[in-house]
């Protein structure tokens, strides 16, 4: 009953995995689309060998012979040849079965796996360099002009219907980039650099998070890819080259202040200020991000206030120092810092 | 004096035979004795019993892990602890359980198998055995010193390089590996040496019981694997010691090289662990349904094969680093012939259960349990075999449910179906069948409630090794039942444990042969005497317990009053000459203490390497030194 039952909750629970912005099974783009057709082909056929091999194993049970407990230790262990012969085709049969799926099996994924290469092949591609960094992601717009270049972080703006090539670079350790609604993995390695394709074929906002352990925070490390028409993305992208906004109130002129007298300058970066560290995420339009810490917590105020004073207790271990700031100037530099649209 | 072999020949001298066989065979007393041993029987459950200590040991950390990952966002254990603990739950159950477990026992069941006395080298093996114990103590020490690893049980660097893990915690981790590397080297070559020239004279090769045959390839497999994860870890552990740069990329090292010589040695690993359970299933079916086995030869070929193949698909396990399509295509089909020869044996099997009278025992529900969560883990095997579907599932928790379903399916399942089965030859007393249904029957239940959910964890695409996890991602509901389901696993550990304890003082007694099983180890007494037969047998049958016991005969004139033991020949194991096994002897010990602390300071000063190497050699020459053979000549 029990292993009966159990291709039936499979499948109830594996149609609970759609509609998730995380999900290997809801595909938005023709990688993961065809990933997700080989993923159902397989699972029928292969659920059907399993329903079959149990079947067969619960007969062996039924052929019992209850009455055979006083056996004498020489009697006969052999079945009759009769029966030897037809156990021999059935298992030969199933033998040259197992060997005939395995083919159609190995053609379909060599298949998929072809065609998946193929879409690279398209024109007028984008191309995005993703950086892992314990624990984020440095997203850098490639172009030939210098001036259409851009660093972000821990989201990804795409135009839906355009291939995307991500060029997968490490800065520290292995990382793995994986955006499972659009594509599977790819690592990323320091002094490599790998190569992946990815294409969203509706607009949407896709979870990743990173899939290759890269130590204490290997959980918090998170990235949303943000499929938007391309008219909508062209927008974003002129209002991310912009240099920072410059503030306007009072309040956020003394929030700049405060951000540009500590020490958050040599990490961070504030394009139209003095502000031009390298090793931490750019926060030239930070206040346009939907989370904080490589999206552990969505992006607040409140969140924000508690990143800065404890860095350490949402994402213990994290590198981002812990920095003494006045009570009385932290409304102020969050108030700034949410500026930033 | 009473024959406790199986109808054993009338002799004439036969009682003062006996009397100076328990003479010449017997373990020597006091601490130093029993650190002297040299028995198989006594190393195998040594083996046996410090192996299971470490399954408990790993089931305690998986425990803490689901505790854990119950709720989302959870603060049981910090990141720091969880990493430790996990990488601690990988590297036990791998290195320090499933190995060392199916090592000790094929030491306690071959000779008994093949019908001889001892090991080939039982000095060699007691050294085995001390080395893999100091192994255990030094990981531990480094476990309950705050100096667990914690870069994942396969050590990736530069995760794992000096830079990103400072400290001690990977230097436990890659000098442990040493250790268990000794230790599997020592007892893969007894046992080639043992099958390959001290088997019953007639046991020729195509007689051989199909576990003997899968011990026979999975020692052979250990000496061409071990020595690719030597070179792993010495290439890890000397670039934190000595800076040598091997695979750090900041100095132009390769951490991809890493990774292929690691899976070199880690794939194969997976079914040196695995063989040995496909050995046990086919002694417990061909027992438990009192049929000889369908298609030996398809069996023995389907294993060998199974052999080769595991050197020819590491690279499934990089999917992800990004491959040309020729070796995609390549690594896709190597990986799933392993699906055929597992399928040859599944159908074997389910032959011989078919054409058989299985007798239901707790042993043989651990085989249909065995069966039918392995062939779920094979075929979920095969999807990880198509590299576009591993680009998606791969370092997710089906992958995790996968390697579970594999590995405890694949080897644990049966290993407490061989517990069930050889108990009683190894304590005299058989287990309690009814308990023993019942701890089947949670341990099954357990396990697919833990593990069946993880499947659907990976598809929502919940990656492993992540210490928490935010409540919006919907993976809360089939963490909770995974969590439910360990739980219900350690009740049926407890079980276990209840079972092996209360039979063994109160079980009824096994007698020399319980199942009417067909292989050489129920000839004799349960448990077997030190020197295992009165008088080796002779094999005239692939099933030796089965022929006639008219047809039985039994080898002569060899000497009690020494360790004497026959050599045979290879192929057909035709009487060659009598070979004296060394006695008792501490030196063993002395030396593994000797390596022990060479290995173990290394970590800390290189010096220690110098010390510890004079200190082996001191021991060696303790060892070697020629001395007049007293035992031989009393």
């Amino acid at each position: 009953m029990r292993r009966a039952a159990l291709p039936g909750l499979a499948l109830s629970l594996l149609l609970s995995c759609a509609g998730h912005q995380q999900s290997t099974v809801d595909p938005a783009g023709p990688q993961s689309g065809k990933i997700d057709t080989l993923w159902w082909s397989f699972f029928w056929l292969l659920g059907v060998i399993f329903v079959i091999v149990m079947a067969v194993l619960l007969l062996t049970l039924t052929r019992r012979q209850p009455d055979t407990e006083q056996e004498l230790l020489e009697s006969t262990h052999k079945p009759s040849e009769q029966t030897d012969s037809r156990i021999r085709r059935v298992v030969v049969g199933a033998t040259i079965v197992t060997i005939l799926t395995l083919f159609v099996l190995i053609v379909a994924s060599v298949g998929t796996g072809k065609a998946i290469a193929d879409l690279s092949f398209k024109k007028n591609p984008l191309t995005i360099q993703v950086t892992g960094i314990q624990w984020w992601w440095q997203i850098q717009y490639m172009s030939s002009d210098p001036s259409q270049t851009l660093v972000t972080a821990n989201e990804l703006h795409i135009p839906v219907g355009r291939p995307i090539q991500i060029l997968g670079l490490s800065q520290d350790v292995i990382h793995s980039f994986w955006v499972p609604n659009l594509h599977g993995k790819r690592d990323l390695i320091p002094s490599h650099t790998t190569n992946e394709w990815i294409e969203a074929d509706r607009p949407g906002v896709y979870r990743g998070q990173c899939a290759e352990f890269c130590g204490l925070q290997h959980a918090h490390m998170v990235l949303w890819v943000i499929a938007e028409p391309e008219d909508k993305f062209e927008a974003w992208m002129r209002a991310q080259l912009q240099p920072a906004v410059s503030p306007s109130s009072p309040d956020t002129q003394r929030g700049q202040q405060v951000f540009l007298n500590h020490a958050c300058i040599y990490c961070h970066q504030i394009r139209g200020t003095t502000a031009a560290g390298q090793n931490a995420p750019d926060l030239t339009h930070f206040g346009s991000r939907r989370g904080i810490a490589a999206n552990t917590v969505p992006n607040t105020k409140g969140n924000l206030a508690g990143w800065i004073v404890d860095p350490q207790t949402k994402k213990p271990g994290n590198h981002m120092a812990t920095i003494a700031v006045n009570s009385t100037d932290l409304q102020p530099l969050v108030d700034y810092l949410e500026s930033l649209k | 004096m009473i024959a406790t072999q199986d109808l054993a020949p009338q002799i004439p001298n036969q009682a003062e035979e006996i009397e100076q066989l328990q003479r010449s065979w017997r373990h020597p007393r006091g601490v130093l004795g029993w650190l002297s041993y040299t028995t198989h029987q006594a190393i195998g459950m040594r083996y046996i019993v410090t192996a299971f200590i470490m399954l408990l040991a790993g089931g305690i950390e998986a425990l803490l892990m689901r505790t854990q990952l119950a709720r989302p966002d959870n603060n049981f254990l910090s990141p720091d602890k969880y990493n430790q603990i996990f990488t601690t739950h990988g590297t036990t159950m791998m290195f320090l359980f499933a190995v060392p477990m199916m090592e000790g026992m094929a030491v306690y069941l071959i000779p008994l198998m093949c019908g001889t006395r001892n090991v080939a080298f039982p000095r060699l093996n007691a050294f085995g055995y001390w080395m893999f114990l100091f192994g255990v103590l030094f990981l531990y020490w480094g476990v309950f010193t705050n100096a667990a690893p914690d870069m994942g049980w396969f050590a990736y660097p530069p995760l794992s390089g000096p830079q990103y893990t400072p400290g001690k915690r990977t230097d436990y981790w890659a000098q442990m590996i040493t250790f268990t590397e000794v230790s599997a080297l020592c007892v893969a070559t007894e046992i080639i040496a043992t099958i390959f020239k001290m088997r019953a004279p007639g046991m020729s090769l195509n007689r051989m019981p199909l576990y003997v045959w899968s011990m026979l390839i999975q020692s052979f497999m250990v000496i061409f694997a071990m020595p690719a994860v030597v070179v792993a870890s010495s290439y890890l552990l000397s670039d934190r010691t000595i800076a040598t740069h091997f695979v750090n990329p900041a100095e132009g090292g390769d951490p991809i090289l890493y990774q292929h010589v690691f899976w070199f040695f880690g794939h194969p690993e997976v079914y040196i662990i695995f063989l040995p359970a496909l050995g046990f299933v086919s002694a417990i079916v061909v027992a438990h349904s009192r049929r000889e086995i369908f298609g030996y030869t398809a069996m023995v070929l389907a294993q060998v094969a199974n052999g080769f193949i595991a050197f020819g698909l590491w690279v499934h396990h990089m999917f992800a680093t990004g491959l040309p399509q020729i070796g995609e295509a390549y690594f896709t089909a190597s990986s799933m012939m392993i699906a055929i020869t597992s399928g040859v044996q599944i159908f074997c099997w389910l032959a011989t259960l078919w054409a058989g009278k299985p007798r239901l025992t707790a042993a043989l529900h651990f085989v249909y349990g065995f069966v039918a969560i392995f062939v779920l883990g094979g075929l979920t095997g095969v999807v990880l075999a198509s590299v576009p579907l591993d680009w998606q599932v791969h370092d997710t928790y089906f992958v995790v449910a996968h390697f579970h379903y594999v590995l405890i399916g694949g080897a644990l399942f049966p290993l407490f179906g061989a517990f069930y089965h050889w108990f009683p030859k190894m304590t005299g007393r058989l287990m309690n069948e009814k308990l023993g249904k019942l701890n089947f029957w949670v341990l099954f239940i357990g396990f697919n409630l833990t593990f069946f959910p993880m499947h659907i964890l990976g598809l929502k695409g919940m990656p492993r090794r992540v210490y928490t996890y935010p409540t919006e991602m919907g993976w809360e509901q089939s963490s909770f039942i995974a969590t439910v389901g360990a739980y219900v696993i350690a009740l049926g550990g407890i079980l276990f444990i209840a079972n092996v304890l209360s039979s063994r003082r109160f079980g009824a007694m096994a007698g020399n042969n319980p199942w009417s099983a067909d292989s050489l180890e129920w000839a004799t007494a349960s448990p077997p005497k030190s020197y295992n037969f009165e008088y080796l047998p002779m094999v005239t049958s692939r099933y030796p317990l089965w022929v006639q016991r008219s047809e039985r005969a039994f080898v002569t004139g060899l000497r009690s009053d020494r360790r004497e033991a026959l050599v045979t020949t290879l192929m057909d194991a035709e009487p060659h000459h009598r070979y004296v096994l060394p006695t008792s002897s501490i030196w063993p010990f002395i030396t593994a203490v000797a390596v022990s602390i060479g290995f173990a300071g290394s970590i800390f000063n290189p010096w220690y390497l110098t010390w510890g190497s004079v200190l082996s050699g001191l021991a060696l020459i303790g060892w070697f030194w020629p001395r007049r053979p007293v035992e031989l000549e009393s």
